[in-house]
């Protein structure tokens, strides 16, 4: 009797469902465990003073009066700490690299306003603060190093003297003929675009907390991390300690966007002093912290121009880019991280046969730059998207017409761009018509028509990109980092109380991956979603981690949950065939049941798990086998994500303040897991792309004094500011990634920033004014229309004369 | 430091009695006296929100205000919206139209939006955005945050739909 059995294809799924999420009734009830929630006993608090110079040397320091004060238990400096973790340093593969040690309070000299130079352990974060007052160093000021390009001259006052320059990285891509190009092309177009220096700005400030277990000769640290497996094994090395008595947990985390993704000296400080002083101890950062401390983004000066044939085809692009990444170079990414991949996207989704670029990273006497939603791209983004308008208006074309012209046809993949970077089969040019279509883009252009006929400032902006997600083991997220970033473990386990738990070394810090994973391990068992718990952000829980990045989780983790699931699976039906005395094609798994097919025979996981376990006799002794697997995934290349952004604004006369109206993005993700969890993502990729476009700054004087310190001067959007959104999704082709997933992550902040100061240009076309400095803060603006309209009043003079 | 004062309040309906130093805020004394950690702090300047709480019955800023002056008060905090095996409406709505992603700005979102919901019409969404203008979250874009709250305020409206 063989009935057909029903295929996997043809169950409900729970991927691409809208299924609501594990993690929220937890959260909703303020019954979520951030790290400054824990306060095992006997706690101490750490508070650091930082350093107040740009650039100087610790000429001295006196710490005694601060041990002295009440409630301190210690107060250490770098001297203190010496032989007690080797320095790490972030290696990297390109030649003309230098890297800079990691250290866990500066030592010798301190390179930018917000350096720990002094901890002071105490009984309360207020008694530590009390003692940082007494804390006295004598600092010789350096010269600071504050303008990028000064500081890449051979006269700069160095940094890191041992290196013998500032420019920590230096890079050149190349391909095809560009010269040649260039002097045969019909147009050409360029600019000078600079990104702005910002911060990332999670919510929940940094925090840390180490226990050492002398019993064990073990260390604990939970951190407020994205990358626990990166800190595990980065502190194995410094502490020299394996990975069984050094476990770094993420619980639950306040967004990161980056800012919580690379290994920070106070992880480290904390992890020491626990050793040390055989307490608990714990720093939790304030807002002056993190807007000096946590790595920054972006600040870019990116040099480009394209040259096109008489129909507005893309012959070739050149570009020359000057990244300030601060003051060291990132652990474990890089100071090329950045500046290198602009380098690496400015090609965009287009057919660019001749590219030229050299790149350079520079270091400057401020917070070090890190790793940030987008990566490169939204700088990469800006620039070539910009060149697009440029050139749609010298060649009189629509911006839409000129990029269906340049994009990459489907005909045309997988299309390796001119930096190396192979895009496989995306929905270019599906994003752009859907994202049209929706918008309603002709009768936008009426609209605006009118605006203009009535002296308004109104601007449509289109942007298109793409993205590498899920990128596996042939490359490196960062571009020459020797750590292999391209891989996931999960392991999946039945329990012998039916009980599912499938951990993956992914950290979720709001991305909702205990819901989607579980999704995707539920349609892979058979299992119900509410039996299946994800454990995440603990690096006891897989053998090898790394984090949640790069758009990598869905892609990386739950490629890797399905495989060990469909092991997993195997091994109950093989149980289920013993004990349902049925072949095991004929058993299907269904919502936690194993059923014979066409029958009513059926047991659930819960029985077959206490049958293979706990009860005698039931299986054959030996075909009894644990029902747990452990896989690892590696979709080796990594997959394309595209999508186009259209932003429409309007520009205050009076105020300058922008206003920015329906905002629509048709992006293509590849399968679904779950469709309210992917409009969040790109929703909040967007908001923070409006913050890049028009208001966040961080600002540094002349001193090297960051002026944008408090949330005050540092201005993230509010809810007026971010404009009501809609997100098209455009099911194209999938990929070849297990589960047929890209990574959608970080989409809405690069496509947003371009599609701004596209619209910002449009706006102000009819002066002249084309925008190639974000942010476009009202400031900028004005300064900009009142040169234009200066320069309109001089012609309109001079041709009264 | 010396000089402990007794503060007297009421937390989600609770008496509470304690001895604390004048200078310890009201977000310290809620998580680190008592506690209830499901207050948040994001900037310790009033300017994040995190931290909102409800101070007879109208919403504060813990991080700006010392525990002694709470003297006498009714407080408020997320905890006493409802537990997580039986959220309130408000809360449902929240995860509903999936309002929270890291839950690190949620607490203070809800303690917002509740005060919004019962004070004022909320006729539109540039109403509902303005009323939510002092928290700031970082993950949502606030869309679904907006239609979160146009839904519990609905619902409030008209319970029976």
């Amino acid at each position: 009797m063989t009935e057909p059995v029903e295929t996997l294809a043809a169950r409900p799924k729970s991927v691409g469902a809208r299924v609501r999420r594990t993690e929220d009734p937890r959260l909703l009830a303020g019954q979520g465990r951030y790290v400054d929630d824990l306060a095992p006993p006997r706690l101490l608090h750490v508070a650091f003073r930082r350093s107040d110079m740009s650039h100087a040397r610790i000429r001295g320091l006196d710490l005694e009066a601060a041990r002295g004060a009440p409630g301190v238990v210690a107060v250490v400096a770098a001297a203190d700490l010496e032989g007690l973790a080797k320095p790490l340093v972030a290696a990297s593969r390109m030649a003309s690299y230098h890297g800079t040690p990691l250290r866990p309070l500066a030592e010798g000299k301190v390179r930018f306003v917000g350096e720990p130079v002094v901890a002071v352990a105490a009984e309360s974060r207020y008694l530590a603060e009390d003692a940082l007052e007494l804390v006295d160093i004598d600092f010789e000021p350096l010269g600071t190093v504050i303008d990028p390009e000064a500081a890449a001259a051979g006269d700069a006052p160095l940094l890191h003297e041992e290196i013998g320059t500032n420019v920590l990285v230096e890079r050149r891509f190349r391909r095809g003929e560009p010269e040649a190009a260039f002097a045969a092309a019909a147009h050409r177009v360029g600019g000078s675009f600079r990104f702005r220096r910002k911060s990332p700005g999670a919510i929940e400030n940094r925090a840390c907390l180490a226990e050492w277990d002398a019993g064990r000769g073990a260390l604990t640290l939970h951190s407020a991390s994205g990358i626990p497996g990166i800190v595990r094994d980065a502190l194995s090395e410094a502490l020299d300690l394996p990975g069984h008595r050094l476990r770094v947990v993420a619980p639950d985390v306040g967004g990161s966007f980056g800012g919580k993704g690379s290994l920070y000296p106070e992880e480290i400080l904390v992890s020491l002093l626990a050793r040390r002083l055989g307490r608990p101890i714990k720093w939790t950062s304030d807002r002056l912290e993190d807007l000096t401390a946590t790595s920054q983004a972006f600040d870019e000066i990116v040099e480009a121009e394209m040259a096109l044939d008489a129909e507005g085809r893309v012959l070739a692009l050149r570009a020359e880019v000057l990244g300030d990444t601060g003051a060291y170079s990132i652990y474990p990414w890089t100071a090329g991280l950045e500046p290198v991949q602009v380098v690496g996207f400015l090609p965009g989704p287009y057919r660019i046969e001749h590219y030229e670029a050299h790149v350079r990273a520079v270091a400057t006497s401020k917070a070090p730059t890190g790793p940030y939603r987008g990566v490169g791209r939204p700088a990469a983004v800006f620039a070539t998207e910009r060149l697009m308008d440029l050139a749609a208006r010298k060649l009189g074309l629509d911006p839409k017409e000129i990029r269906l012209r340049n994009f990459v046809r489907p005909e045309d993949f997988p299309y390796k761009i001119g930096s190396g970077i192979v895009w496989d089969r995306s929905g270019f040019t599906e994003c752009l018509e859907a994202a049209c279509a929706r918008a309603g883009y002709p009768a936008l252009r009426e609209k605006q028509r009118q605006a203009r006929a009535e002296g308004r400032w109104f601007g449509i902006g289109l942007a298109s990109y793409a993205e590498l997600t899920g990128i596996g083991s042939k490359i490196s997220v960062a571009p020459g980092m020797p750590i292999n970033t391209g891989t996931e473990t999960a392991v999946v386990r039945i329990d012998s109380t039916g009980g599912i738990t499938a951990a993956v070394g992914i950290a979720s810090h709001g991305q909702g991956l205990e819901t989607t994973l579980a999704q995707v391990v539920a349609d892979e068992l058979g299992a119900r979603l509410e039996d299946i718990r994800i454990v995440q952000g603990d690096s006891d829980a897989v053998p090898n981690a790394t984090g949640t990045y790069a758009s990598r989780g869905a892609v990386l983790a739950g490629g890797a949950a399905i495989l060990a699931s469909r092991v997993v699976r195997e091994k109950l039906l093989r149980a289920a065939g013993h004990l349902l005395e049925a072949a095991e094609a004929d058993l299907e798994a269904r919502d936690g049941r194993v059923t014979v097919a066409g029958t009513d025979r059926s047991m659930s996981f819960r029985e077959i798990a206490r049958a293979v376990y706990s009860e005698i006799g039931r299986i054959p002794h030996d075909k009894r086998e644990e029902l747990e697997a452990t896989r690892l995934y590696d979709p080796y290349y990594g997959t394309t994500s595209s999508a186009t952004h259209v932003a429409t604004l309007e520009i205050d006369p009076e105020t300058y303040r922008v206003t920015l109206g329906a905002y629509l993005v048709a992006e293509d993700c590849g399968r679904i897991i779950n469709p309210m969890i992917v409009d969040g993502q790109v929703h909040g990729g967007v908001a923070q792309g409006v913050g890049a476009a028009l208001y966040e700054e961080v600002v540094y004087d002349a001193d090297g004094q960051n002026l944008t310190a408090s949330l005050v001067d540092y201005l993230i959007p509010s809810a007026p500011e971010v404009p009501p959104m809609t997100v098209l999704h455009v099911e194209g082709e999938l990929p070849a990634t297990l589960g047929g997933f890209r990574g959608m992550g970080e989409g809405g902040t690069i496509g947003a920033p371009a599609a701004i100061a596209n619209a910002l240009s449009d706006a102000l076309a009819p002066l002249g004014i084309g925008i190639d400095e974000l942010p476009a803060t009202p400031e900028r603006l004005f300064r900009l229309i009142e040169r234009a309209q200066q320069r309109q009043d001089n012609q309109s003079t001079g041709e009264e004369r | 430091m010396s000089g402990k004062r007794l503060v007297r309040m009421t937390v989600n309906g609770s008496p509470v009695e304690e001895a604390v130093e004048p200078r310890l805020l009201l977000s310290d004394f809620l998580r680190q006296v008592l506690g209830l950690t499901g207050t948040h702090v994001g900037c310790e300047h009033g300017v994040c929100g995190a931290c909102t709480v409800r101070v007879d019955g109208s919403t504060a800023r813990a991080c700006l205000m010392f525990a002694v002056q709470a003297e006498g008060c009714r407080i408020v905090t997320v905890e006493g919206l409802g537990p997580a095996e039986a959220l309130s409406p408000l809360q449902e709505a929240f995860r509903e139209h999936h309002g929270l992603q890291c839950g690190f700005c949620t607490p203070g979102m809800l303690m917002t939006a509740l005060d919004l919901i019962e004070k004022y019409p909320l006729a539109s969404d540039a109403e509902i955005r303005e009323g939510l203008s002092g928290n700031l979250c970082r993950c949502t874009g606030y869309e679904h945050i907006v239609a979160a709250v146009r839904a519990a305020a609905q619902r409030r409206r008209e319970p029976s739909s």
